[in-house]
């Protein structure tokens, strides 16, 4: 994906995610001048991180088609490597935890490739059966279940489910071959994924009262879920026809599965937060908390938004020349 | 020649030590603030694993990597040419006598040399690495050493998650995030115990402040 092949709408897009992020920096420092007595700390720390993050998503983007695939990998890698590091593990497992871990350079790889029946199987299926073998070697009967369980549920949630984002990025149409609508696709997914998170928050802050999960998420409401879905699902129907080769009425279906998704990955991880006691899943990004805090709501939009995406045109892709179709 | 090993050296670090360290580990560092920005000072940390010193080095920028020196147990990392070699010019370490039966030479004397230079001493009271992620009992020689340079800071560092990546007696590196927490300067009052306490202490307290989920 070279900047040449970008549509301009994608260029507009990200010029002006660009400019209100210099907006938000200005008026970060217009407050700090204007309002010395108060902290911004923790407001300027949250910023920065949204200059790293959209920067260095924006050049992983743009770069090059195998540089997005490798960014997109490590993120997994990382975020595999938050929930493996927030969980109870066995000792005993390090290498079963290691073959968890070779598990996101393959798995990549078939993205690369192209190669979607791999894709869609290897954790699900192929993992799914490798691990209890590798750990039966092992022998350690004793949190047998727990263990196993727990790897391949955060295998499925950091990698599977994540790496979706990048083959939708590499789709291509059966029609026009050369063209890449992944770009704007990515895009639109991880746009509306972000819009969803305030929107929910911003409805729930303003006119929440009645809980949705009290015991899951104390904070959030019924007001906040409805008023976000809706948003998102407003947003998704105007801009998804402008960003991506959706129309109108995919557009609105799509902001409202991006809606819901981003809502049920948001109180998953939120429920697995809590079990362990923590707050944040990590401080990767300061200001944020771990990258597992970022991208919980991707985790469930990315799949969905992308098997939605899957059935609604015919494909190009997927290992035609490894004799597949 | 000398010449050649800082340049091995600082080639080791950028190289190969922080893109472990960072990247395919990283570290969560609690109190950054009060690390010693300078020499002379005393860091103390648990031990758990070979990657602890390279982790605690990479934590300080590059230019400061000829002042820091780890001690290091000299029966253990001399056993052949090679490692003594990687020891002393790649990590730069002081080297300690473990069992020094003649008395003739303090054992602790290369140590007090390197903080009149102005150098940043690592100590690991433990003595080893132990079990994984388990504290164990401090040895005083960090006391000996309080006491001969009674106006250098000693600041404690408990680390988690290194035992779990690489643990004594493995050789595959299984990553996870690592919690670093910094302690403020433990101050030699004079009493060689009260400091072991005041040390051990102000240890657990910083092993407190995170909290791990079971490693079983």
């Amino acid at each position: 994906m070279n900047f040449d092949i970008l549509s301009m709408e994608v260029r507009w897009v990200l010029g002006t995610i660009g400019g209100l992020l210099v907006l938000a920096t200005i008026i970060v420092r217009f407050l700090i001048r204007l309002r010395p007595e108060v902290d911004f700390a923790s407001l300027s720390q949250r910023i920065t991180s949204w200059w790293i993050m959209v920067g260095m998503f924006t050049f992983a983007m743009i770069l090059s088609r195998n540089i997005s695939i490798g960014f997109f990998a490590f993120i997994s890698f990382l975020a595999l490597k938050e929930f493996l590091s927030l969980i109870p593990t066995r000792r005993a497992d390090r290498r079963v935890l290691f073959w968890a871990y070779l598990a996101i350079p393959v798995q990549f790889y078939w993205i690369y490739l192209e190669w979607y029946g791999l894709f869609i199987i290897f954790i699900p299926v192929y993992m799914f059966l490798l691990l209890p073998l590798r750990m039966v070697i092992i022998g350690q009967t004793e949190g047998y279940i727990r263990a196993i369980g727990t790897v391949h549920w955060g295998l499925m949630l950091t990698v599977f489910c994540l790496s979706h984002t990048a083959f939708l990025l590499i789709l291509r149409e059966a029609g026009s071959p050369g063209d890449h609508p992944g770009v704007g696709l990515v895009l639109f997914l991880v746009i509306m994924t972000q819009l969803n998170d305030v929107c929910q928050f911003l409805w729930g802050k303003s006119l929440g009262r009645a809980k949705i999960l009290p015991k899951v998420s104390p904070g959030k409401t019924w007001a906040g879920f409805v008023g976000g879905v809706a948003t998102t699902t407003v947003v998704g129907w105007q801009v998804g026809p402008f960003l991506t080769i959706l129309d109108q009425s995919q557009s609105l279906v799509a902001g409202l599965i991006i809606g819901i998704g981003g809502f049920v990955g948001d109180v998953n991880l939120s429920a697995l937060k809590r079990d362990l006691h923590v707050k944040d899943s990590g401080s990767l990004l300061p200001g944020h908390g771990g990258i597992l805090d970022r991208i919980d709501s991707l985790t469930y939009t990315a799949p969905l938004f992308f098997h939605y995406v899957y059935w609604s045109f015919d494909w190009h892709t997927f290992g035609l020349s490894l004799g597949k179709q | 020649m000398n010449m050649v090993h800082n340049l091995c050296r600082l080639l080791f670090f950028a190289l190969v030590v922080r893109p472990l360290t960072l990247v395919i580990l990283g570290l969560n560092v609690r109190n950054r603030g009060r690390l010693p920005e300078a020499g002379p000072a005393v860091l103390v940390a648990n031990h758990n694993s070979h990657l602890d010193v390279v982790t605690l080095m990479s934590m300080f920028p590059l230019r400061m990597l000829p002042k820091l020196r780890p001690v290091a147990a000299q029966d253990y990392f001399f056993r052949n040419a090679l490692l003594k070699w990687f020891a002393l010019r790649i990590i730069g370490i002081l080297p300690i006598d473990r069992e020094m039966r003649s008395r003739r030479r303090d054992p602790l004397s290369g140590i007090n040399e390197s903080l009149q230079r102005g150098e940043m001493v690592i100590l690991f009271p433990e003595g080893s690495r132990g079990l994984p992620e388990q504290l164990g009992d401090f040895k005083s020689g960090v006391a000996h050493v309080a006491k001969k340079n009674p106006e250098v800071p000693v600041v404690p560092v408990f680390m988690y998650g290194l035992g779990k990546i690489l643990p004594r007696g493995e050789a595959l590196l299984v990553p996870f995030f690592v919690d670093v927490f910094v302690g403020e300067p433990v101050p030699w009052e004079g009493d060689r115990n009260g400091f072991m306490e005041h040390l051990s202490s102000s240890m657990t307290t910083l092993a407190a402040e995170g909290e791990f989920s079971p490693w079983e």
